[in-house]
């Protein structure tokens, strides 16, 4: 093969770059999908989607699971998969609502709750790598673990966060600004923005790409790939203890049992982001952008006055083509 | 030449996956300016060798790693490249999703103020070394293009100017000719003699003793896992050679046996 290309001598000898679509043609693809989407939600319901209104309450549900998928992106990107999070989601809030209700200050027990989903990571990816597991079976297990955990702790019972000590990280966390938009879509645009420079412009994020890529090249040029497994489980544990914290806020109250029913809206959210179910490639931009597209087809089918048992269906749809046009997209781009 | 410090001294290495002892007791040196030829049939422990010497594998209890004329604890990739062993792997070492700026400075980024990567800097560099050291003019060749978009000697190339670019003082090419087209192949003898004209040192892995005898001033032969012998040049024609790399395969003995 190699020799054939040899002999056949370039028609010319400017280097050009990729083209744009090479580039961006998988980014381009997931954009497309939002807007035709959206196109279609203002055609079936345009008293809805005409209004602000809407917007205002996908900024206000989508980041409570956006937050999740976002750092997941990078353990995808690894080749590893977490499905304990939501369980590391309700563990870690409920340590915060413990801790704030012993009498230990606030943001104390924010640290304390971070940490201990940051802890929680690192418990993942230590056995990962450490025993070389498959982290689907792994972290099937810490599900179970951490939120029985957080069961046992609370005796099934939540916490109530309504008394005024709590005013002040209640407005940071979930207050409303410029016109009402919920503060929690800052904080996901700010976690997609830091971890878009983590993966594309630091040494840890290079490594990241490079770990899932090929992960025996990877260690033969010295990149300490456990390591780099280890801190995205950390990192993705530690935000589903903020998505935690804001998910208990927005409703004032912290239910033991939260996060179920999160895992596959985060999970799809990343697959229809285009990251690669194989490793290697993958976009945080891509995520958030996904994550957008699942909120609004859960609000928009029932705004659209769609019978809401038609949600599934229309779910299916969206995610089986996205992911269909994806792979046709990338097949594309590799010629 | 033995007055010199060697760059990379083993001393007694050996190497045991599970029951299978891949290396014993494996002592060699190389010296500056000197290129050696490791020479072996399939399964003689080159390429566990290559990879014990790089850090990726570590050596059973006992052995030792001395480069320069210090004692190496605590080996591994990144300090092996970090002191200045690249290695051209037979299986390329590339991430073929990825694009070829970053497969360059794959493990060894460079970075800016606050640890950010200097991604530009990192681009213009692939680029300028693609064009001057690799000749490459083809238009599938461009620092942002993925290295699954490249052809096999393409990706050799690529390998080739990251072990050039770093500088290395002793580089390991273990059997880098492999798939390549004639002049690919040419290309890779010539980078071998311009290590040496520089005064730096490789270890050359080849299969083809017609490749590895021009190119080298000693050799070593490998067979099952021990060093079972060492030339100068002088020492050995290369039709004697080649009949004692039968003898080995066949009786595991260099000398005939009188």
């Amino acid at each position: 093969m190699s020799a054939e290309k040899d002999t056949t001598a370039p028609k010319s000898n400017a280097v050009r770059p990729p083209s744009f679509w090479r580039r961006f043609g998988l980014q381009l693809g997931i954009w497309s999908v939002g807007v035709v989407m959206w196109l279609a939600f203002v055609a079936l319901a345009p008293s809805a989607f005409m209004h602000k209104g809407i917007y205002l309450a996908f900024a206000s549900t989508t980041p409570i699971f956006a937050l999740m998928a976002i750092p997941l992106t990078l353990v995808v990107i690894t080749g590893e998969i977490d499905l304990s999070f939501p369980s590391i989601m309700a563990l870690s809030t409920c340590a915060f609502s413990e801790a704030a209700q012993s009498g230990l200050s606030i943001w104390l027990s924010l640290v304390i709750g971070l940490a201990l989903g940051f802890l929680c990571g690192l418990i993942n990816g230590y056995l990962v790598t450490k025993f070389n597991l498959p982290s689907l079976v792994i972290t099937i297990g810490t599900q179970f673990l951490f939120l029985g955990i957080d069961l046992a702790w609370t005796n099934g019972s939540g916490v109530d966060l309504t008394p005024a000590k709590y005013n002040t990280i209640n407005k940071i966390l979930v207050g409303r600004t410029f016109g009402g938009v919920a503060n929690q879509f800052w904080w996901a645009v700010l976690v997609t923005i830091l971890l878009w420079f983590l993966l594309n412009r630091t040494r840890f994020g290079s490594h990241v790409f490079l770990t899932g890529d090929n992960k025996i090249s990877a260690q033969l040029m010295g990149v300490n790939i456990k390591r780099i497994k280890i801190f995205t489980f950390a990192i993705l544990g530690a935000c589903a203890a903020l998505a935690g914290m804001i998910g208990s806020f927005e409703v004032s109250f912290f239910w033991p049992t939260m996060g179920g029913g999160l895992l596959l809206n985060s999970v799809a959210a990343v697959f229809l982001g285009g990251t690669s179910v194989f490793g290697g490639t993958g976009s945080v931009v891509g995520t958030f952008v996904g994550a957008f597209i699942i909120g609004a087809i859960n609000a928009g089918i029932v705004a659209a006055g769609v019978n809401a048992f038609y949600t599934q269906i229309f779910f299916g749809l969206v995610i089986i083509v996205s992911v269909i046009m994806q792979a046709i997209i990338s097949k594309r781009i590799k010629k | 030449m033995s007055s010199q410090t060697p760059v990379i001294q083993l001393k007694n290495v050996s190497k045991t996956f599970g029951e299978v002892r891949s290396l014993s007791d494996v002592s060699l040196e190389i010296y500056p300016g000197e290129i050696v030829g490791l020479l072996g049939d399939n399964g003689a422990g080159k390429s566990t060798l290559v990879k014990t010497i790089m850090g990726f594998h570590e050596p059973d209890a006992g052995g030792e790693i001395w480069f320069k004329g210090e004692k190496i604890t605590d080996w591994s990739v990144a300090k092996a490249r970090a002191l200045g062993i690249e290695t051209i792997y037979q299986e390329r070492a590339l991430c073929e999703q990825q694009p070829i700026w970053r497969n360059m400075f794959m493990g060894r980024e460079v970075t800016k103020k606050f640890g950010l990567l200097d991604v530009k800097g990192m681009r213009a560099e692939a680029s300028r070394l693609m064009s001057e050291h690799m000749g490459f003019t083809s238009t599938a060749v461009h620092p942002d293009n993925t290295v699954q978009t490249m052809s096999g000697g393409e990706k050799q190339g690529v390998a080739i100017t990251r072990a050039l670019y770093f500088d290395a003082e002793l580089v390991i090419l273990d059997e880098p000719t492999v798939g390549l087209s004639l002049s690919e192949t040419k290309k890779t003898l010539d980078f071998i003699q311009s290590i040496k004209s520089s005064g730096r040192s490789a270890i050359f892995i080849d299969h083809n003793i017609f490749h590895i005898y021009p190119a080298v001033d000693r050799m070593i032969v490998l067979d099952r896992g021990k060093v079972a012998g060492i030339y100068n040049k002088s020492e050995i024609t290369m039709d004697e050679l080649i009949e004692s790399m039968y003898r080995v395969a066949r009786t595991g003995n260099l000398k005939e046996q009188k």
